[in-house]
C-alpha cells in the first residue's frame, strides 16, 4: 500500500513537472519567436537614459566623469525588475478578461498555484535577458566600465532574486488591475518605480532628502541596484550585501504570496 | 472501466441509441453485472450546488445525474439555467460550494489535477491560443499534458486532418472562420486522449455544414468509447447527438431520461396543429382541451386573422381530429389548415420550462 502510494505521488511529481516545463516552454517559445520586438521593446528606454546621463551629460561636463560607472548596475536592476513586471502583467490582464487564452493551461495536470508561479518564473526569464543584454550596450556606449569580477557570481543571484521579484509585483498587478485601469496603473506605477529604485543615484548619499530615501527604502529595486553596486563597484557607497539579498527575498515572498492569491482567484470561480 | 486505450481512431459504426451504453459495459468486462447501475460512472454528480459570492440564490441547486463510460449525455436548459456552471465545475474551474462531483470516479474537488488528465474540454467561447498556430495550439496542448514530444505532431497531424483543417496547420487562429477555430478546439481537447470530454454549447453560431460536421465527429468520438458531456439550448441537436437528455432550468434538474422517453412521458402522443379564423383563441383553447381523447391545447401563435393551435391528442391524432374540427365550428371558428405531427423533445422542454423569455 506504501509502495503503491509512493509510486503513485512519484508519478504525479513527474506529471506535475512536465506540465510545469510544457507550460513555462511555450512562454518562452513565443517570446523566442518575437525576440526581435522583444529586445527593442526592452533597450530602448534603458539606452537612451544610459546614453544621456552617461554619455551626453558627462562629455558636456555637467555630470561627474565617474557617473556611469554608478548609472550601469542600476540601469542593470531596474531591467530585471520592470522588464519581469511587464513580462507578468499586461498579457495577465488581457488573458483573463478578454481572450481567456489562458484557460487551456489552466486546464493542464498542475495545480492554479503552479500556473501562477510559472508566470513569476517566465516573467524573471524576460527579466534576466532584458538585464543582460544591457551590459554589451553599457560598454558599447560609455568610455570606461570597470567591474569587479569577482562580484558576478553575487551579482547574479542578486539579479535572479530581483526579476523574481518583479515578475511576482507583476502576477500583483496583472490579477488585481481591470484592463480599463492597466493604463493608469502603469502610468503610476512604472513610472516611480522607475526613479525611487535607486537606479540614478546610491541609496545612502541621498539621506539629506529623508523623506525621498523612505521612499526609495520600499522600491525592490533599490537593492538590486544597491547589492550590485557593492559587488560590482564596490568604491561607491553602497547597502550592505545581506540587506538587499534579505529584502529582495522578503519581496519574493510577499508579491508572491499576495500574487499567487490574486491569481487563484481569477481562474477560479 | 473506462473505454480501452488506443480504440479512439477505429470508429466503428455506432450501435443504435437504445443499447448503446448496454454494449459499453461488455466493453467494461464485467459479465457479473448486468444492471447499468453497476458499472462505475463516467460522470457522477450528486446534489451538487453552487452559489457565486454576492449571488440571491443558487446557480446550481442541488443537481444529480451520473453518466455511464461511453455514452452521449446531454443537458439541455435555457440561458442561464445552470448548464454552464455545472460543466465548470465538473471541469474544475468553478468551485462547488456543496454536493459532490466525479469524473472518472475522481472527485474535481479534491483532487483537480488528477481530473484534468482524464477530461477535455470544449468551451462556450474560443479561447484557442493566438500566439501560436493551429498545429501548434495542438502540440504545446499536448506538452502540457505530458505527451511525448516524438508523438505531438504526427497526433496533431492526424487530429487535423479528421477535423478537415490539414491545410490550416499554419494559420493563426484569428484567421480561422467560427466552424475552423471550433474544429480546431475539438482536436485541441483530444490531443491528450481524455476519457471524458465536455462541450459547452459546441454548435452555438455555426453555420448548417459546421455544425452537422461537429455533431459528426462527436457521434464517432462515442462510438470510439469516449464518454460525452454536451450542453445545448437546441432541442434537435440534444435529440440527435444524446443517448440521454437531462433537462436543467433554474438549477434544477427537471426531468432526465432518453429523448425518445421524454417525448413519449409528456402527456398526449402526438399533435394536431390546426389554424382558425373566427373565433378567440383563448376561449378555444380552453374548449378544445374539454374534448374527448385531448391531453392539452395551447396556442402557438395568435395572428391578426388566422390563429395557430396546437392539441395533445391521447392516441391517434386522426380519430381525434372530426370532435376537434366540430368544436371549432360549435365555437363559431373556421379551421383553414390541419397538420398532424410528432411531439418533439421541444415539446417536452417547452411544457417543463415554460415559454417566458429569460
Amino acid at each position: 500500500m506504501t509502495i503503491t502510494t509512493t509510486t503513485a505521488t512519484g508519478l504525479r511529481r513527474v506529471a506535475t513537472g512536465r506540465a510545469f516545463l510544457g507550460v513555462l516552454g511555450r512562454d518562452v517559445a513565443v517570446t523566442g519567436r518575437e525576440f526581435g520586438s522583444f529586445l527593442s521593446q526592452v533597450l530602448v528606454q534603458p539606452f537612451f537614459l544610459l546614453f544621456v546621463f552617461g554619455k551626453v551629460l558627462s562629455q558636456l561636463g555637467y555630470i561627474a566623469p565617474g557617473y556611469a560607472q554608478l548609472l550601469l548596475p542600476g540601469l542593470l536592476a531596474l531591467n530585471a525588475f520592470l522588464v519581469a513586471v511587464q513580462a507578468v502583467a499586461l498579457p495577465l490582464v488581457i488573458d483573463f478578461s478578454f481572450t481567456k487564452e489562458i484557460e487551456d493551461r489552466l486546464l493542464a495536470p498542475l495545480s492554479t498555484r503552479m500556473v501562477a508561479v510559472e508566470k513569476i518564473v517566465f516573467g524573471a526569464v524576460r527579466g534576466m535577458i532584458g538585464s543582460l543584454v544591457m551590459i554589451p550596450v553599457g560598454y558599447l556606449v560609455l568610455d570606461k566600465v570597470t567591474w569587479n569580477v569577482a562580484g558576478l557570481p553575487v551579482s547574479a543571484v542578486l539579479l535572479v532574486l530581483g526579476a523574481l521579484a518583479g515578475g511576482a509585483a507583476g502576477l500583483v498587478i496583472g490579477t488585481a488591475v481591470s484592463p480599463r485601469r492597466i493604463n493608469i496603473v502603469f502610468a503610476v506605477v512604472i513610472t516611480p518605480l522607475l526613479f525611487t529604485g535607486s537606479t540614478q543615484f546610491p541609496f545612502l548619499q541621498i539621506s539629506s532628502l529623508r523623506w525621498f530615501q523612505v521612499i526609495c527604502a520600499l522600491n525592490p529595486i533599490t537593492y538590486v541596484s544597491e547589492g550590485l553596486r557593492g559587488a560590482l563597484t564596490p568604491q561607491i557607497p553602497h547597502l550592505p550585501t545581506w540587506v538587499c539579498l534579505g529584502a529582495l527575498v522578503l519581496s519574493c515572498l510577499l508579491f508572491g504570496a499576495i500574487g499567487i492569491q490574486g491569481f487563484v482567484r481569477r481562474a477560479l470561480d | 472501466m473506462t473505454a480501452p486505450p488506443g480504440n479512439r481512431h477505429a470508429p466503428f459504426p455506432s450501435p443504435p441509441v437504445a443499447w448503446r451504453h448496454v454494449s459499453t459495459e461488455t466493453r467494461a468486462a464485467r459479465p457479473d453485472s448486468p444492471a447499468p447501475d453497476a458499472v462505475a460512472p463516467a460522470v457522477e454528480v450528486a446534489d451538487l450546488v453552487k452559489r457565486y459570492p454576492k449571488a440571491t440564490s443558487n446557480a446550481v441547486d442541488g443537481i444529480s445525474f451520473a453518466v455511464a463510460p461511453g455514452e452521449v449525455f446531454g443537458l439541455l436548459g435555457p440561458n442561464g439555467a445552470g448548464k454552464t456552471t455545472t460543466i465548470g465545475v465538473l471541469t474544475t474551474r468553478v468551485r462547488k460550494t456543496a454536493g459532490r462531483a466525479t469524473v472518472a470516479g475522481i472527485d474535481v474537488a479534491t483532487d483537480p489535477v488528477a481530473a484534468r488528465s482524464v477530461l477535455g474540454v470544449v468551451p462556450q467561447r474560443p479561447n484557442l491560443d493566438r500566439s501560436l498556430d493551429a498545429k501548434a495550439n495542438l502540440v504545446w496542448h499536448a506538452a502540457y499534458h505530458g505527451v511525448p514530444r516524438a508523438e505531438r505532431g504526427p497526433l496533431a497531424d492526424e487530429l487535423l486532418e479528421r477535423m478537415g483543417l490539414t491545410d490550416k496547420a499554419k494559420t493563426n487562429p484569428d484567421e480561422l472562420s467560427g466552424g475552423q477555430a471550433q474544429r480546431l478546439i475539438i482536436a485541441r481537447g483530444l490531443m491528450h486522449d481524455p476519457q471524458v470530454l465536455f462541450l459547452d454549447e459546441p454548435s452555438t453560431g455555426l453555420d448548417p455544414q459546421a455544425r452537422l460536421f461537429v455533431h459528426d465527429r462527436v457521434a464517432e468520438l462515442a462510438a470510439g468509447g469516449v464518454t460525452v458531456v454536451l450542453t445545448t439550448h437546441d432541442m434537435d441537436e440534444a435529440a440527435k447527438l444524446s443517448d440521454r437528455v437531462g433537462i436543467v432550468d433554474h438549477g434544477r434538474l427537471l426531468a432526465l431520461d432518453t429523448p425518445a422517453a421524454l417525448v413519449a412521458g409528456l402527456s398526449g402522443s402526438a399533435t394536431v396543429d390546426l389554424d382558425v379564423v373566427g373565433s378567440d383563441p383563448g376561449t378555444l383553447r380552453d374548449r378544445l382541451s374539454g374534448v374527448r381523447g385531448i391531453a392539452g391545447a395551447e396556442v402557438l401563435d395568435d395572428g391578426p386573422a388566422t390563429a395557430r393551435m396546437r392539441v395533445r391528442v391521447d392516441g391517434e391524432a386522426g380519430a381525434a381530429l372530426p370532435g376537434l374540427l366540430d368544436e371549432v365550428v360549435a365555437a363559431g371558428g373556421r379551421v383553414l389548415d390541419v397538420a398532424l405531427g410528432e411531439p418533439t423533445l421541444e415539446d417536452v422542454f417547452i411544457d417543463l420550462t415554460g415559454r417566458g423569455l429569460r
